[in-house]
């Protein structure tokens, strides 16, 4: 394990930036703790710093994984975004994407999502734009999905429930202009993550 | 007819006893200079200029023709020299050539000095000269004159010797011809690492780089500024550690290694640093977005140009452009850019008028 260089780290911030923008800043500097990014592996993990120092004296090659994954860097250094990022994307996202019920299976299984399943979209999203993926299910659920600073603070049944489910994370094909006149054929959002993610890839997931 | 023929050749014999005399014999205004050490021969005498412009078939017989000339003159003249018969009666006949006099310039490059060795910088240091030893000593055991080293030297054979004393301070149950021989074996073994070393790094300094000038020359390119820009940086008192950075430079300090290794924070430093120094490079990204966001603009045009559509229709019903009409279609044709700029100040009056109509 060993922290980021400053060429890695620029290149998280990035990727991350697309998705939640400037509230990296919440991320890196929490009210709650100092939490940090290490590389192990090629994997970039947000973690406690009183976790990095029991993780620290785990040797080397028997450690396996260590707080949160956020991706992995692949052999050409670009930066990937993984599906255990969205926990800590999901309550900043800037720009989200509402998915109906009916093909909410089919973004589960990696398929991109058509306009045809489009439910609703953040306004002025540009093309291209990183965003986080919801279901429109009607039901409202007391959710884990709250900031993960302010878990600790709240009794059980006193978290802040959300509405709608965050089920993974794309990239907008389209901007909103463009959606509302595209054909209902067309691709909206690129998949890039999906919650689905954590079974199909059991095994390699950290 | 046998007459004629018998006549035709024996003109042609004779043009052709003629032909041979006329190219041994060669008439040049200036003598040419002769090396014949280096089998050379030097013409001075100023060609014809007029005949060697241009390319062409004539300037290739008059090259030829002042080939074969000076050839001709450079072989009578080795064949003046003293030869003999190598191999006896029947072998080939051989000249022997003078030293010769032309210096032809190296091939390769003269070889460098080699950096003095360690004992040679001491000896210098302290101003010791070499000692001129003779290479034969009296032996007076042998009453006769010995090599200093080597086979049957002056001292004796030392692997013959019967006799080694144990010296004052040494323990007595140490064996002396044991000991005598490791000492040989290190000494032997020590000069081969220093002779070796001595080597190296005479490789070494051979091979480095010759340093190089440090003044710009104004057309000097960016590897070797940046070169240049390195070594201004490490010499200072200490070797460019508080060096403040070029605005173009990279902000990783040169390795020691020279890039073989790489050297990464400590796992468990300074969190609070590593903290806002994310926060300036989070700063830095931030602050370095464009002014004008290319797909604002591109959608605000787009919401414009449907504004416009809803107007016209509107429009042709009630077949009244006028003023406002005017005004809207102003800021669409001047592009995009403009149309973004020109948006905020222009959208209101529009706005208001077309609710009015509405």
């Amino acid at each position: 394990m060993r922290p980021l260089t400053e060429v890695e780290t620029r290149a998280v911030f990035e990727k991350l930036g697309k998705y939640i923008g400037e509230n990296i800043q919440l991320l890196v500097d929490r009210p709650d703790g100092t939490y940090c990014f290490r590389l192990h592996r090629d994997r970039v993990y947000y973690l406690s710093e009183k976790l990095l120092k029991l993780a620290a004296s785990v040797p080397r090659e028997s450690l396996v994984a260590s707080g949160t994954c956020f991706g992995k860097f692949t052999k050409s250094q670009k930066f990937r975004l993984s599906i255990t990022a969205l926990d800590f994307l999901a309550p900043y996202a800037k720009y989200k994407v509402w998915v109906k019920p009916g093909s909410e299976q089919s973004f589960l299984y990696g398929n991109h999502v058509l306009k045809s399943g489009l439910g609703r979209i953040t306004e002025n999203t540009a093309q291209y734009q990183g965003v986080v993926v919801y279901s429109m299910a009607d039901v409202p659920l007391v959710s884990a999905w709250a900031p993960p600073g302010l878990r600790e603070g709240y009794e059980t049944g006193e978290l802040p429930h959300v509405l709608f489910i965050p089920q993974g994370f794309g990239v907008a094909a389209k901007s909103t202009q463009e959606c509302r006149k595209v054909d209902p054929l067309a691709i909206v959002v690129f998949h890039q993550a999906d919650v689905g993610e954590y079974v199909r890839n059991e095994d390699t997931l950290t | 007819m046998a007459a004629v023929r018998v006549e035709a050749v024996l003109a042609a014999a004779e043009e052709q006893e003629a032909e041979k005399r006329r190219s041994i014999a060669v008439e040049k205004e200036l003598e040419l200079e002769y090396d014949l050490g280096n089998l050379l021969a030097v013409d001075r005498n100023p060609p014809p200029a007029a005949a060697l412009r241009g390319a062409g078939p004539r300037r290739e017989a008059l090259l030829r023709a002042l080939a074969r000339d000076n050839t001709q003159l450079l072989v009578s003249r080795l064949w003046e020299l003293p030869a003999e018969r190598a191999g006896g009666a029947g072998g080939p006949l051989v000249a022997q050539l003078p030293e010769p006099a032309f210096r032809l310039p190296r091939e390769k490059p003269p070889p460098k000095p080699r950096p003095p060795t360690r004992w040679e910088q001491f000896a210098r240091l302290k101003g010791i000269r070499r000692k001129k030893k003779t290479s034969l000593v009296w032996d007076e055991q042998a009453k006769e004159w010995r090599r200093r080293w080597g086979y049957r030297r002056a001292g004796g054979d030392p692997s013959r010797a019967w006799l080694a004393e144990v010296p004052a301070g040494a323990d007595p149950e140490e064996d002396q011809f044991a000991r005598l021989r490791r000492e040989k074996r290190e000494r032997v073994a020590r000069n081969e690492l220093n002779r070796l070393r001595n080597l190296a790094r005479a490789h070494r300094a051979g091979s480095a780089v010759p340093a190089a000038p440090l003044h710009p020359t104004g057309h000097q390119d960016r590897d070797e500024l940046r070169r240049v820009a390195r070594v201004a940086r490490v010499s200072t008192a200490s070797l460019g550690r508080f060096q403040p950075r070029l605005p173009k430079e990279s902000a990783e300090p040169p390795s020691r290694s020279g890039g073989k290794k790489r050297r990464f924070e400590p796992l468990l430093g300074n969190l609070a640093a590593e903290r806002s120094r994310q926060l300036d490079l989070l700063r830095d990204m931030g602050s370095k977005k464009p002014v004008l966001d290319i797909t604002r603009a591109v959608n605000k045009q787009l919401r414009q140009e449907e504004a416009e559509a809803a107007a016209a229709n509107k429009g042709k019903k009630q077949s009244k452009r006028g003023k406002r009409g005017r005004r809207q279609q102003r800021p669409g044709r001047s592009g995009k850019k403009s149309g973004a700029r020109r948006q905020p100040q222009q959208q209101k009056p529009a706005g208001t008028g077309r609710r009015k109509k509405a």
